[in-house]
């Protein structure tokens, strides 16, 4: 990171939580009766309160979008290339929010949270959440906030699917949705990839039924490996050939089964890393909450139906290299819209790093993104 | 396909002028998205552009215009048909390589399409091909070599277009300085602007 990066920064960051007690129900029919809100914000809330912009994670992100914490220089928000002074989402202009969403292990309640009714973690007794419920819980916590509409709510991949739940669970209160790299439903493969992930967890030994907690044990085996292969659809083939081809990490192949490849290492490290600070449970609620969006479903598979209330503008944009969430899949999202004469505009761009790009500072991307709030700006 | 630079306004009222108010349109290769803003003021359409190139695409969002990136030589896979009242290509025809295609998908996304191009068969052109040497003018500011349009055509070819492909005319207005021309149409005029629909 640049020094001009540094000084576009939020700077130092508090994390926040709100602590609710109406019971909120579930898609499933359970119920939560207490819950805490991790959240994050930025920028100042106008007099009016119509600079707001809510900024949704996706599968491993959480409420610490931008900026870093206090003596922690290096943990810096996962969208911090985006939001900031100065940056396209800017926070001299805007109230950003982020938050954690329900189900998460970064401070929101979710597995690994104690459950007042047994004094234990709630484990695998966790309800399985959907995207509604999450939008359900962020709209309650716009209403703490004093937040009556957004004036946008943005994210990407599955962030960008709960900005899409947004527009049809609460046309008057979002005036603009930024989705990138979003699907409108997970296809078989989707599916198939996040079952194998889920599956490399729950046959862990250490898994234990999604209650590890009590004994002390964390299911990591199964979530390297979840990571790993998640990991590897995230990129695109010639990403990874670019970024390690066919190197090996010693000087030549050993005949063993070890790490003899660079992309070997690479996801061993990547695996680790994450096994360290991710909830095992979380991770099977994240990617079933994937596999369960499908706004459509409800409107009898019309997309175009399901999407007949949203009024607010849309921005929506893909990349071309993305096979997980690949650009015909927005552009199913585009035509419903076009159906319904939505005000839409679509970008596909051209970018090799496959569905990472949404997270990386792709000049058109940023480009565009960054018109798209100014508008937003001049109409406030 | 890269959306050759509209030479000015020359053709815009003329558009704006064959549209309905209120109606929905396509513009399609719209560019910067100049004429989508001037039919939103004009005549209050609901407005959507087709755009392949990056830099245009960010100039529509920047001008608040609805556009769509996407390739028009692939077709218009991503709209239904009928679904616009006009479907507009504005000075764009000329460039693009799957020159039918593109004229029939307009008219079956769209109820009515409006085709503007400069006309081949200005008297400028003629000239200059029996000097010898290809066209180079105001409305056709290329050399042979760097030149986008690949499908040229005259005014006559276009009505014969129409004609060979069940294609109604339903107005024709030939410009040359913005103003129309009626004498002798195709040696006279530099822009033409066809409003037709299909043949049932």
């Amino acid at each position: 990171m640049g020094t001009a990066a540094l000084d576009q920064s939020v700077g130092a960051v508090k994390a926040q939580t709100m602590r609710f007690d109406t019971p909120l129900v579930f898609r499933s029919g359970a119920v939560l009766d207490q819950y805490e809100l991790a959240y994050e914000t930025y920028g100042a809330l106008n007099s009016d309160k119509s600079n707001a912009v809510l900024v949704c994670h996706a599968l491993n992100a959480s409420h610490h979008v931008a900026g870093w914490y206090e003596g922690q220089p290096d943990n810096i928000g996962w969208w911090d290339n985006m939001i900031g002074p100065g940056k396209p989402l800017d926070t001299n202009r805007f109230f950003v929010v982020g938050v954690n969403n329900l189900g998460g292990c970064f401070g929101s309640t979710g597995p690994a949270s104690i459950n007042p009714k047994t004094g234990k973690p709630h484990g695998s007794s966790f309800p399985v959440v959907t995207v509604v419920d999450w939008v359900e819980a962020q709209a309650r916590l716009a209403d703490r906030l004093g937040i009556a509409r957004f004036a946008a709510v943005m994210g990407g991949s599955l962030g960008a699917m709960q900005a899409l739940q947004w527009t049809i669970d609460h046309p008057g209160r979002i005036g603009s949705a930024v989705v990138i790299a979003a699907a409108p439903k997970l296809s078989a493969q989707n599916i198939a990839f996040n079952e194998v992930a889920r599956q490399a967890i729950t046959t862990d030994p250490d898994f234990r039924g999604g209650d590890f907690y009590q004994h002390g044990v964390v299911p990591r085996r199964g979530l390297r490996l979840a990571r790993m292969i998640g990991h590897i659809t995230y990129l695109s083939d010639d990403a990874m050939m670019e970024k390690f081809g066919r190197t090996l990490s010693a000087e030549s192949i050993r005949y063993h089964f070890d790490v003899d490849f660079e992309v070997e290492s690479y996801l061993r490290y990547q695996g680790d890393k994450f096994a360290e600070y991710f909830d095992a449970n979380t991770y099977l609620l994240i990617t079933r909450a994937l596999d369960y969006f499908d706004p459509a479903q409800a409107a009898g598979g019309d997309l175009a139906r399901a999407l007949s209330a949203a009024r607010a503008k849309f921005f929506v944009a893909s990349f071309t290299s993305d096979w997980r969430f690949a650009p015909e899949r927005s552009r199913e999202i585009v035509k419903a819209l076009l159906d319904n004469r939505a005000d839409v505009s679509y970008a596909e761009i051209d970018a090799p790093h496959g569905h990472d790009a949404f997270l990386l500072d792709d000049p058109r991307y940023h480009a565009l993104v960054r018109a798209w709030f100014d508008n937003i700006h001049a109409a406030l | 396909m890269i959306t050759p630079a509209r030479s000015g306004r020359s053709d815009f009222e003329a558009i704006a002028a064959r549209v309905a108010p209120g109606s929905s349109v396509l513009d399609l290769g719209c560019g910067d998205g100049q004429l989508l803003d001037y039919l939103k003021q004009q005549r209050r359409v609901r407005g959507y552009g087709v755009e392949i190139d990056d830099a245009n695409v960010l100039a529509c969002v920047k001008n608040g215009v609805n556009v769509i990136q996407s390739d028009l030589e692939r077709g218009l896979a991503g709209f239904d048909a009928g679904t616009f009242d006009y479907v507009i290509l504005s000075q764009t025809l000329q460039a693009m390589r799957h020159t039918e295609d593109i004229v029939m998908e307009m008219l079956r996304v769209g109820r009515q399409g409006i085709v503007t191009f400069p006309n081949f068969g200005h008297w400028e052109s003629r000239l200059q091909v029996m000097a010898g040497r290809m066209p180079v003018s105001q409305a056709l500011p290329y050399q042979w070599y760097d030149t986008p349009n690949v499908h040229l055509c005259t005014i006559n070819d276009f009505e014969a277009f129409c004609a060979s492909h069940g294609i109604r005319v339903l107005e024709r207005v030939v410009l040359r300085n913005g103003r129309p021309v009626t004498l002798l149409p195709n040696l006279l005029g530099t822009l033409a602007v066809f409003r037709f629909e299909k043949r049932t």
